[in-house]
């Protein structure tokens, strides 16, 4: 089963029970929220099991789009959805662990290959 | 330029990013002071009630730097020791915008008072 | 010859080859001429080229009061002379005779002064003056010469041990290990962080191992710079493991209260390896015989 639509520009697209979500650009905080209804709806609608969010795109990864993506794997997990961030650039990793802000509750992976394969075997 | 509302902290981003860009910054560099300059933007529009961000570059190389200075119209900050404390907030998030700004930039300066309101200074070398 | 014209530079271009032969007598005789490092031969080369330039750097600038060493003229006096530093140095004479070795010019030329104006002490102290203050100028350029050459050394060493004592490498499939050397400051550990990140990323490494067991101490610093690390490992998606944790840097590190939750650690390389290992689903086993 496959689905597609679009929050923000940044394409979510469903495949074999997997959300994808690769976000594109800069995003403004309302963007962020809209995402995140989006995915959510996504979610309950084809009852994925695995959510993985690519931000290997994304050069900035401030306090309000890191606790974004926590918030974002929390609401997977109420809906029985285990979520894993890809593609977090270097500058980035350590941009957010100067800010104290290690995204505990959030799952990694180095890209979607891996977070897929992660989610298949259920590891 | 003006903080007013959430997408005028794009803005303010992608202007720090071709500022940053401007004067040669590595990646990490880069990165560090926009996400600080975001940090302080957002601080700007939400506790105060929003202001303007400028930016300027500064010095010759080795010390080419660039300066983003934020100024806010709103109630200043009471306790300022508290307010650069990890974890410290007055509102509903994580409290390490400010303190955390403070770690990314190479020179970071607050001035606040209840009359005339926040204003926060930023400074990035390139390396 | 009337003893007014008589001056060090005209005793210089005159009696060249005497104050030539006396100079090389004289640094002999001071102990500089180092034959075991240079042989006799290129030191007497090395002493015509200099003495050449500055008799002829002395006909055409002279040396009055408005001497000035920096002048353009004075161009390949300093060329020789640099040349020449380099030369001597880079085979280990030492500053201190390399200042000696230029200074020991001197009493040749005073001996000639002293015996072609033998009447007049005045005139006699005024050479005797500009003869030093050029000599010296040249003395210590030739130091100068040699502290530039030891600080541009200096840089470049720092900038080659910073990538030196931080080299990532790729292990096996999918793991990376940064071995640390010596002492871990700031910006070192900021170097350390880039190179490995940026090595996960250009290996797509699934395990990153830093090594610690030749880092002298272990401070508070130190250890938030390796938990900043494995933070900023785990959040691109690899896996850190910290090994080569001495039993008594495992004491420091509790005893600084410094904690270590979610990092892996293991006491050497070889269980960090075998750590590394078992995460990509791999087993180390003995060959059937």
């Amino acid at each position: 089963m496959e689905s597609h639509s679009t929050s923000g520009g940044s394409p979510i697209v469903t495949i074999t029970g997997c959300v994808i979500v690769a976000i594109r650009d800069d995003l403004d905080d309302r963007s962020v929220m809209v995402l995140q209804d989006h995915l959510v709806d996504e979610i309950a609608r084809t009852g994925a099991t695995g959510v993985i969010i690519d931000i290997s795109s994304l050069e900035i990864v401030d306090t309000f789009a890191g606790r974004m993506l926590g918030a974002m794997a929390e609401m997977s997990k109420m809906l029985n959805a285990r979520t894993i961030v890809v593609g977090m650039r270097p500058a980035v990793a350590m941009t957010l662990v100067e800010l104290g802000m290690t995204l505990q509750g959030v799952e990694t992976a180095l890209n979607a290959d891996r977070a897929m394969a992660l989610i298949k075997a259920g590891r | 330029m003006t903080l007013a509302r959430s997408s005028d902290i794009v803005f303010a981003r992608e202007t720090a990013m071709k500022a940053m860009a401007k004067i040669g910054a590595s990646a990490v560099k880069r990165t560090k002071f926009v996400t600080a300059v975001s940090e302080i933007a957002r601080n700007a529009i939400i506790y105060g009630g929003g202001g303007a961000i400028s930016f300027r570059i500064e010095g010759v190389a080795p010390t080419i730097r660039v300066v983003a200075e934020c100024k806010d119209g709103g109630p200043g900050i009471a306790d300022m020791d508290l307010a650069l404390k990890d974890g410290y907030t007055t509102g509903s998030g994580l409290g390490l915008g400010l303190s955390g700004a403070r770690r990314l930039v190479d020179r970071f300066n607050i001035v606040s008072s209840s009359k005339t309101g926040t204003t926060v200074t930023l400074e990035s070398y390139a390396r | 010859m009337n003893d007014q014209t008589i001056s060090f530079a005209t005793i210089i271009q005159e009696d060249f080859e005497q104050i030539l032969s006396a100079w090389l007598r004289n640094q002999a005789i001071e102990g500089v001429k180092r034959t075991d490092l240079v042989s006799p031969r290129e030191t007497e080369a090395q002493s015509r080229e200099l003495l050449a330039a500055l008799s002829r750097a002395l006909k055409t600038a002279g040396i009055g009061d408005d001497f000035n060493f920096s002048n353009p003229a004075w161009d390949p006096v300093r060329e020789a002379l640099e040349q020449i530093t380099d030369s001597r140095t880079q085979r280990g004479v030492s500053p201190t005779e390399m200042f000696w070795f230029i200074a020991s010019i001197k009493q040749g030329i005073f001996e000639r002064l002293k015996n072609t104006v033998p009447d007049n002490s005045n005139h006699l102290i005024d050479e005797v003056w500009n003869a030093t203050r050029l000599i010296n100028q040249l003395a210590l350029y030739a130091i100068d010469t040699f502290v530039q050459k030891r600080e541009a050394i200096i840089e470049r060493q720092q900038s080659e041990m910073t990538e030196v004592s931080a080299p990532v490498v790729k292990v096996w499939d999918r793991i990376v290990t940064v071995p640390l050397l010596g002492t871990l400051d700031s910006f070192r550990a900021q170097t350390v962080m880039e190179n490995l990140l940026e090595a996960i990323v250009q290996r797509e490494a699934q395990v990153a191992i830093i090594d610690i067991t030749g880092v002298a101490t272990v401070d508070t610093m130190v250890a938030q710079h390796l938990l900043k690390t494995a933070a900023a490992v785990r959040l691109m998606g690899a896996d850190c493991v910290i090994c080569g944790i001495s039993p008594k840097i495992a004491q420091t590190i509790v005893h600084l209260g410094v904690d270590l939750p979610n990092v892996t650690t293991r006491a050497d390389l070889q269980s960090g390896l075998a750590y590394a290992y078992e995460r990509i689903g791999l087993r180390v086993v003995a060959m059937k015989d």
